[in-house]
């Protein structure tokens, strides 16, 4: 039976967020201390040893890309924690900034010291103003404590625009501009925003930096998937009974997070699939639910770990619907600066509908292949490769759903 | 020096060579859609990409680092299905009119698709619907045809620092758009059609008047005069498949006959006039005192680019009209006379390089002779198609004169056409009506070439004149930012709104490089060189204009026919 | 409307725009062409960039809007926990068609992308404020308040 542990949720319901004394209490900010006195090669050789990789979908060794920015000089550098969490069916990021701000706000000055930067940012979605307040009412709190030393933070609100969530589309916001994705190289530790080497990694990444500190590289090491330790909050939405967010070891696979915290499916109905890591993750079909919630484990079934959100769709479920209404939200979402994504997530979305229609003849179905083929290794973004992939996977698994509708 | 595989090819490249330019030197050709060699890599088209070993992704050429040991393939199955798609997903909301199409066979997205043999697409063909922009009488944007490769936002934006252009919205949705998503003519564009020359397509173009022409040759009551702008001849072989510069100009007026032109005259004729009056008003600043330093106002875009953008500074713009201007302030009132042809009958029509051409000849202060003093501007290309639609051989063709009294010229009005050429005629004449000598050499080299802002000191007899030459707005608005500062140490600024001057201007053959620029900068130089007479003050004609007619320079008839004033634009958005 | 006023506080902001523009939204719902070009001269940059930045987010409007915008969310959880039926029933109750605004200037329907409350769909914010687990029976008492609130 799989069992929840709470590492990045740990203050969850333990504390008052909008008390810096709570967090105080609990030991917060110790970490930070304990950061600051130690030699910056030794900090960063710490987070690598832990083996903890990026949170927000790339995977990224945190500790490595720390150095690269640690490495790079210049006058001024900066540490963006990308809270702009978008993936459709995810809002564990949003769990953290109204439950335990504080922490994050730690791990960033963690980074700050180990790469040299006094100034950083934290890009809170548009849609999450309630968030945004806590956050400056924390770090408003911080400063009065004196807890941050010299690192300045500022909150800074998206507008509405999903490809944010790529770290230069992030960073073009901040900058004040549309969220258009930037060619790399060169990357951001080297030069990011306003061209200095910065570092942006996401909420779930910041938060567990004050554990590592404080527990060691080598206990965060060994909990979890060898390549991926420690844990990930998910968050389970669609036909599964307890619609709410867990916090596990990366050894626990889909079907234990669905089936044991999950509960199962509502009204004792049967898995048709689940959708991993948000809106640009892959459809698992009921057999392969045993797969654990690794980086690498997903990765090897054609799916993503992502954001975390486990969209659990019963059996009388159509995926031709469901993709369809997913290809929309890219077709919305997408920046416009590429051709493939640009046009493609468009020409998606029209197939689809036209499928849906009854107007769809097997040749469109051979077209919407090569078109996913087509994006997922030409688009310039994450984004537009990404976007393909629910659709790609349903039509693998559940050809039957589009055929049916074929004229 | 990375050492990478191209197509089994093993190249060489500097450091920091992308593969795209890795690839020009292995001799394998990579197709590109946003790429401009001129410009910032965009990598926004994706036309472009190839596979790299070792990665699933299909990397773009024009911006991916070429990296020791890289084996890239530039043709594999799966580039050939990428690069097919992408153009299938361009062409699928792309009007199929290109036989309509001023674009139609130099056209970067039409070659494309021949090349890639797009045959059935199978996207289905939805255009935007969106409709030409016609608000201004120099240029159209036809926004269903855009690609969103983005380099007339770059020629727009960085190269003439205008901003009229931008992306709104995203998506399928984003679109180029004239600031604030308005008309053209409500934008702070200067018609200077650098956007053409960048535009791989034809979403952007002149607004072509070949039809207002043949209907007055059609007439058998109008009397149609022509001018030929100095950038004309030499980039007007390009049309007609010659060499730059190889155009004759005898065969060139043969060939304005055979279309039907009454009389051909040329405005290289003004450009010495302007000289003489331009550089009269810069002696007169320096004496008596006037605003310094005086900025030459013979390019249109320029003029209206400081009306937009410096209105504080247009007293220190000459007040010459351009030469097209006073040209056709000119036709109609001395020429008239001269060929006891009525004024009204006459219809002026100016061959430019320039696009903004069309919109100065429109200002309604342009009426000095009671009449419009232009009727009518065609850009290069517009004749250009009009020789292809005479169907001359210009092989073949035998050579005519120009009809009297404003067709000679010198040397001095040739090099108009290039940046630092007004400046470098203006300095052959004042230096010798300042001091009585005759110039020993009369090449001022300084003032030449493609550098985005020259200057030079010129010592006339003890007194030292500072020149500076801009050509491109956003060099010219680094001068023009150091006179608002009151920090200009020049006397004398001359300003071309195009890169490289007129022979760069909006209404030249498409010029996809600054290389064809240069050429026809050399071709101008070689055009001077040949000319026997080479300073403005020495064209006999126009010594006969002043005797006759003008009487003396910055005379009342100048002052009537040739000068002019300028008005702040009451541009909201900038 | 003193633009000027609401941009002061973010001139000494690098990058700045979009927060001034979050600002602005708030006071009148949308971006009025004016407020864009304030903000261009404000922050030194072309009308042209700044008019980019309005229209890319979907957040922000360049067309006027009620003084309350309720979004809905349409993103996968959503639309198969039944946001049409929330969409329908909304487009009712107002009588106005996604995209528009009541002719009282009090509600605009607009559509939104996922807005992170996915424990309980479907959602919808009223001016950012989520209300989730929502149906077509509740639609009228959520309303309620804001038709009060003139």
């Amino acid at each position: 039976m799989a069992e929840e542990m709470r590492l990045v949720l740990r203050n969850l319901g333990k504390i008052d967020p909008l008390k810096i004394d709570d967090y105080l209490a609990a030991g917060g900010f110790n970490s930070l201390k304990k950061a600051l006195g130690m030699n910056k090669s030794d900090l960063i050789q710490e987070i690598k040893d832990s083996k903890l990789r990026g949170r927000g979908g790339a995977g990224f060794n945190c500790g490595s890309k720390w150095n690269f920015a640690a490495q790079a000089q210049a006058d001024q550098k900066y540490v963006i924690c990308n809270a702009d969490e978008g993936e459709p069916g995810t809002y564990k990021d949003r769990l953290i900034l109204e439950n335990d701000p504080h922490a994050l706000l730690e791990g960033m000055a963690i980074c700050a010291h180990a790469i040299g930067a006094s100034q950083g940012f934290i890009y809170c979605r548009g849609e999450y103003p309630a968030a945004a307040e806590i956050l400056k009412e924390a770090i408003a709190q911080a400063k009065d404590k004196g807890v941050l030393g010299d690192f300045d933070v500022e909150v800074r609100l998206g507008a509405g625009a999903y490809v944010c969530g790529e770290e230069t589309a992030l960073i073009e916001s901040i900058e004040g501009k549309p969220g258009e994705p930037r060619i790399k190289p060169p990357f951001p530790p080297v030069s990011g925003l306003w061209g200095k080497p910065t570092i942006v990694n996401n909420v779930e990444t910041f938060v567990n930096i004050p554990l590592i500190l404080e527990k060691g590289a080598a206990w965060y090491a060994a909990i979890g998937s060898p390549s991926y330790p420690g844990t990930k909050v998910l968050t389970l939405s669609g036909d599964v009974v307890h619609k709410t967010f867990f916090e596990v070891p990366t050894t626990t696979t889909v079907r234990e997070v669905i089936y044991g915290l999950g509960g199962g499916l509502t009204a004792g109905k049967q898995l048709k699939a689940v959708q991993i890591g948000g809106t640009s993750g892959a459809f698992i079909p009921a057999d392969q639910l045993d797969t654990a919630i690794g980086f690498d484990e997903l990765s090897a079934i054609g799916a993503v770990l992502g954001s975390g959100a486990v969209f659990v769709l019963n059996e009388s479920r159509d995926l031709a619907d469901v993709t369809a209404r997913i290809a929309k939200f890219f077709a919305h979402e997408s920046c416009g600066k590429c051709t493939p994504c640009r046009e493609g997530t468009a020409r998606m979305s029209d197939i689809l509908d036209k499928i849906n229609n009854g107007q769809g003849k097997a040749a469109d179905l051979a077209l919407l292949s090569r078109l996913g083929r087509v994006m997922s290794c030409s688009s310039f973004c994450g984004l537009g490769q990404a976007a393909p992939s629910p659709l790609m996977s349903a039509l693998k698994h559940f050809p039957a759903d589009y055929e049916a509708r074929l004229n | 020096m990375p050492n990478i595989t191209i197509d089994g090819i093993k190249v060489a490249v500097p450091e920091g060579s992308t593969i795209l330019q890795a690839a020009q030197e292995a001799g394998v050709n990579i197709p590109t859609l946003c790429h401009h060699p001129d410009q910032s890599v965009k990598a926004n088209c994706r036309i472009c990409v190839c596979e790299v070993a070792g990665s699933n992704l299909l990397q773009a050429a024009c911006s991916q680092p070429a990296t020791e040991g890289m084996n890239v393939k530039t043709r594999s199955p799966k580039v050939l299905e990428a690069r097919k798609t992408i153009l299938e997903l361009i062409l699928a909301n792309h009007p199929q009119d290109c036989l309509n199409c001023l674009r139609n066979e130099n056209c970067e997205l039409q070659s494309l698709a021949a090349e890639y043999c797009i045959r059935d697409n199978p996207f289905e063909l939805k255009v935007r619907g969106l409709g030409k922009d016609l608000s201004t009488p120099a240029l159209f944007r036809d926004p269903d045809k855009c690609v969103l490769c983005r380099r007339c936002i770059e020629a727009c934006s960085v190269i003439q620092t205008v901003n009229a252009l931008g992306i709104e919205y995203r998506g399928q949705k984003a679109m180029v758009v004239p600031t604030l998503g308005k008309n053209l003519i409500d934008s702070p564009c200067i018609m200077c059609g650098q956007c053409i020359h960048a535009c791989p397509v034809g979403a952007i173009g002149e607004i072509e008047e070949i039809d207002e022409l043949l209907a007055a040759i059609a007439d058998p009551e109008t009397v149609v005069v022509t001018q030929i702008a100095p950038a004309v001849r030499l980039a007007l072989g390009e049309e007609v498949g010659m060499p730059t510069g190889d155009l004759p100009m005898d065969v060139l007026v043969a060939g304005l006959r055979q279309i039907g032109f009454d009389h051909v005259l040329h405005t290289n004729f003004t450009a010495d006039l302007t000289i003489m009056e331009e550089g009269h008003e810069l002696l007169k600043r320096l004496k008596e005192g006037g605003k310094l330093p005086m900025f030459t106002s013979c390019s249109p875009g320029w003029t209206s680019f400081c009306e937009t953008f410096f209105p504080d500074l247009l007293d220190n713009l000459s007040t010459c009209k351009s030469p097209q201007q006073m040209f056709g302030a000119l036709v109609k009132t001395y020429w008239a006379d001269k060929m006891n042809i009525p004024a009204s009958k006459i219809f002026s029509v100016s061959i430019m390089p320039c696009t903004a051409k069309k919109y100065e000849a429109s200002r309604p202060e342009m009426q000095s002779s009671g009449f419009r003093d232009v009727d009518l501007v065609l850009t290069t290309r517009e004749i250009g198609r009009l020789f292809r639609m005479s169907g001359l051989d210009f092989e073949k063709l035998a050579p005519a004169d120009f009809s009297p009294w404003m067709s000679k010229y010198t040397g001095a009005g040739v090099i108009f056409g290039a940046s630092g050429g007004v400046m470098e005629a203006a300095l052959r004449t004042v230096y010798e009506v300042v001091t009585g000598e005759t110039l020993a050499d009369v090449n001022f080299t300084a003032v030449r070439g493609f550098e985005g802002i020259k200057e030079a000191t010129v010592n006339l007899k003890g007194t030292e004149v500072k020149v500076a030459i801009a050509h491109g707005l956003g060099n010219a608005r680094k001068v023009m930012e150091q006179v608002r500062a009151g920090e200009s140490p020049y006397h004398f600024i001359e300003i071309m709104a195009c890169p490289g001057g007129c022979i760069g201007g909006g209404g030249q053959p498409i010029t996809k490089t600054n290389k064809k620029r240069l050429e026809r900068i050399q071709a101008v130089y070689e055009e001077d060189q040949a000319c026997a007479v080479r300073k403005s003050h020495l064209n006999t004609e126009v010594q006969e204009l002043y005797k006759d007619f003008l009487h003396e320079p910055l005379g009342h008839k100048s002052h009537e026919l040739l000068h002019t004033h300028y008005q702040a634009k009451d541009k909201k958005f900038l | 409307m003193d633009y000027q006023k609401i941009l002061a506080d973010y001139v000494e902001m690098p990058g700045g725009l979009i927060e001034a523009f979050h600002a602005i939204q708030a006071e009148l719902s949308y971006l009025p062409e004016e407020a864009i070009i304030q903000a261009a001269q404000v922050f030194g940059i072309p009308a042209a960039q700044a008019y980019g930045v309005a229209t890319f987010y979907s957040m922000f409007s360049v067309k006027p809007r009620g003084k309350f915008v309720i979004r809905i969310c349409e993103s996968a959880p959503c639309h198969i926990a039944g946001a049409a039926k929330v969409v329908a029933a909304l487009e009712k109750e107002l009588g106005i068609n996604m995209g528009g605004s009541t002719p009282d200037g009090l509600f605009t329907l607009e559509f939104t992308e996922c807005v992170g409350q996915c424990q309980a769909a479907p959602v919808i914010t009223i001016n950012g404020k989520p209300y989730t687990d929502v149906s077509p029976e509740k639609i009228s008492g959520i309303l309620e308040p804001y038709r009060k609130n003139i």
